[in-house]
């Protein structure tokens, strides 16, 4: 027990017994860092619950069918309900996934695929930059590209949407198709199959639920955008429209119009509409997270 | 180590003893003939291998000359001479880092899919350098297939899929039935039908660890190679299922040339027909395996398969 140079213990005490200098001070610092941590972890899950919560409360007195089935009523009457911002915001957000899933994925593909490793990096470095530009920029680029000398359209707003997924589809893309062993990579290329078809056959596959995963989570992304589309489409039509040429009406603009009214309605209307957003992100976050568990499970089998 | 000449005469007396008979073997003409024609002109039931014949060219015999293979600067394996004979197993054993996966994922160019890794050399299949510039890589490697040291069969592929991966993904279209047949005769000939012919549906995932490599091995030889490189195919088994993956490469070689890395020097002794003892990216020595482990020339070789050291 005792090394030389080491002054002995003191005869009689036992060590698991003897403390040590500081030890009260040291197990206090260690509790009051386990509690620190423990409680920012409760604020922030408390921060969801309350948003969740307040929007709850205040909007679900004006979730009825009229709701979801009809358009806003006309200045001065009281009823209707915002069925041409679902619409819209459907609309949108699939002309923006049809944009921006397929050129997102064929980014991931080459970055992890293909790409040197340098150029790869510098890529994503790229997308990382793009995935930080502030979305009412993009808002105002493609207002400056689409809209001047033009009207606000359909195809403006999800024009500006899909440039906001496409950094999160690329970037998700990447992550997922790395993830895929290189093992499976090297058998299929041991069978005399060419890298393209490995890639298309055998390396997508077995990572397209997480692809499909990052597609979702952008879609939640940019379903709940308002400053992109405030100047790309928010002049719409309070009747349900499906002619992308003309500005769509949109679930996020349509909680910030509401709001603006002056009548009591009209902003609960608002708390609804956010009700039905958040509705919306929390259901395709959990759709993502579960598609995502089952792809982790197969490529798993393998290892 | 061997040189040119003598390697001539060698084949042509392998030639004389061993009249490729073999019906599964593409029919591939002698020479440098053009990779294109490789790749389309598959008729797999033919029986003979004319032009080969006919010239007495060299056949399944694998050479390497001089080989080099580095990653970036640095030079793994360090100039190689060995030849790998038709229809025999060789092992390769030596200690770990000293080349022996390098040295054989150069034979069918799958060192090159390493991001800065080349080779210079040469490696020559039937006397046809693999690395030569009219040489298309996919052709190197359907006529030299690769089992791996983990099994990996493809996951989002049932048991025939995985199979019939190998000829789908190549562009060799095959009907239905034939493509059925040539499955089933790749699972039998690695030995696994009678455990999987009732479920060939099923993902080729749900098979245990040996079904999955015996899995890959019909794999791989559905597409008809002419040799089989194997890089510690064992390793992940237990000792049941490695004995049957033994006895696998035991019959396979009747038909292809069958090279394998391994750990296990009683492996080596069991399956081999011939073992090279690598160190350090240099060949120490070749011979018949009996020959390697009782009676080796080098010293270095006895100190290994003695387990002085590795």
């Amino acid at each position: 027990m005792s090394t030389a140079g080491a002054a002995p213990p003191p005869p009689g005490a036992h060590p698991l017994l003897a403390g040590s200098p500081g030890l009260r001070r040291r197990k206090l610092v260690n509790r009051t860092m386990e509690s620190t941590a423990t409680l920012a972890a409760l604020i922030a899950v408390a921060v969801l619950a309350i948003v969740i919560a307040s929007v709850l409360i205040k909007g679900v007195s004006a979730i009825n069918l009229d709701f979801f089935i009809k358009s806003p009523a006309p200045f001065g009457q009281s009823g209707g309900g915002i069925a041409n911002s679902i619409v819209g915001t459907a609309l949108l957000v699939a002309m923006a996934s049809v944009l921006a899933v397929p050129v997102g994925i064929l980014v991931g593909i080459h970055t992890s695929e293909f790409a040197r490793p340098s150029v790869a990096s510098a890529i994503r470095f790229a997308l990382d930059i793009l995935n930080g530009v502030p979305t009412i920029v993009t808002g105002i680029f493609v207002f400056g590209l689409l809209v001047v000398g033009h009207v606000q359209s359909g195809y403006a707003g999800a024009f500006a949407l899909a440039i906001i997924m496409l950094p999160i589809v690329a970037r998700s893309a990447h992550e997922v198709l790395s993830l895929v062993p290189s093992s499976l990579r090297e058998a299929s290329l041991a069978l005399g199959v060419r890298r393209w078809r490995t890639v298309l056959t055998i390396v997508v596959p077995t990572a397209a639920s997480g692809l499909v995963t990052g597609a979702l989570l952008a879609v939640a992304r940019v379903a709940g955008e308002t400053a992109p589309l405030l100047f790309t489409s928010s002049i719409a039509s309070n009747l349900v429209s499906t002619n992308p040429s003309q500005a769509f009406a949109s679930i996020p603009v349509s909680i910030f119009t509401l709001s603006e009214e002056a009548s009591p309605a009209a902003h609960a209307q608002a708390w609804a509409a956010a009700l039905l957003l958040i509705f919306l992100v929390v259901l395709l976050n959990v759709l993502a997270r579960s598609v995502f568990g089952r792809s982790q499970a197969r490529i798993g089998r393998t290892r | 180590m061997t040189p040119p000449e003598r390697h001539t005469e060698q084949q042509d007396a392998e030639m004389s003893e061993q009249p490729l008979q073999q019906p599964r073997i593409i029919p591939r003409p002698a020479g440098e003939q053009p990779p294109a024609a490789q790749e389309t002109v598959i008729t797999p039931d033919t029986v003979t291998r004319p032009e080969a014949l006919a010239d007495g060219a060299p056949t399944r015999t694998v050479q390497l000359e001089g080989l080099r293979a580095f990653y970036g600067r640095a030079e793994q394996v360090k100039g190689l001479d060995l030849e790998f004979k038709a229809n025999e197993v060789t092992a390769i054993i030596g200690p770990s880092g000293c080349g022996k996966s390098t040295m054989i994922r150069c034979i069918n160019r799958m060192h090159e899919e390493v991001p800065g890794a080349h080779a210079e050399g040469r490696v020559l299949l039937d006397g046809v350098d693999v690395y030569g510039q009219s040489v298309d890589v996919v052709a190197v490697r359907r006529a030299i297939g690769m089992v791996f040291q983990k099994p990996n069969p493809f996951p989002t592929m049932s048991i025939f899929e995985n199979v019939a991966a190998g000829m789908r993904l190549t562009g060799t279209r095959r009907r239905g039935g034939e493509l059925r047949a040539r499955v089933e005769r790749a699972l039998v000939d690695a030995g696994l039908w009678d455990e999987v012919a009732d479920r060939l549906s099923e993902p080729g995932v749900g098979l245990s660890g040996g079904q999955q490599q015996r899995l890959c091995i019909a794999r791989s030889l559905a597409v008809d190679p002419e040799v089989i490189l194997m890089d510690e195919p064992c390793s992940a088994l237990d000792p049941v299922a490695t004995l049957k993956i033994e006895e696998l490469i035991d019959e396979l070689k009747q038909r292809v040339t069958i090279v394998i890395v391994t750990h296990n020097m009683q492996q080596a002794a069991r399956v081999a027909d011939r073992t090279a003892f690598m160190l350090d990216g240099r060949l120490v020595e070749v011979g018949p395996t009996q020959e390697i482990f009782t009676n080796p020339k080098d010293p270095r070789t006895e100190e290994y398969v003695t387990g002085k050291f590795g």
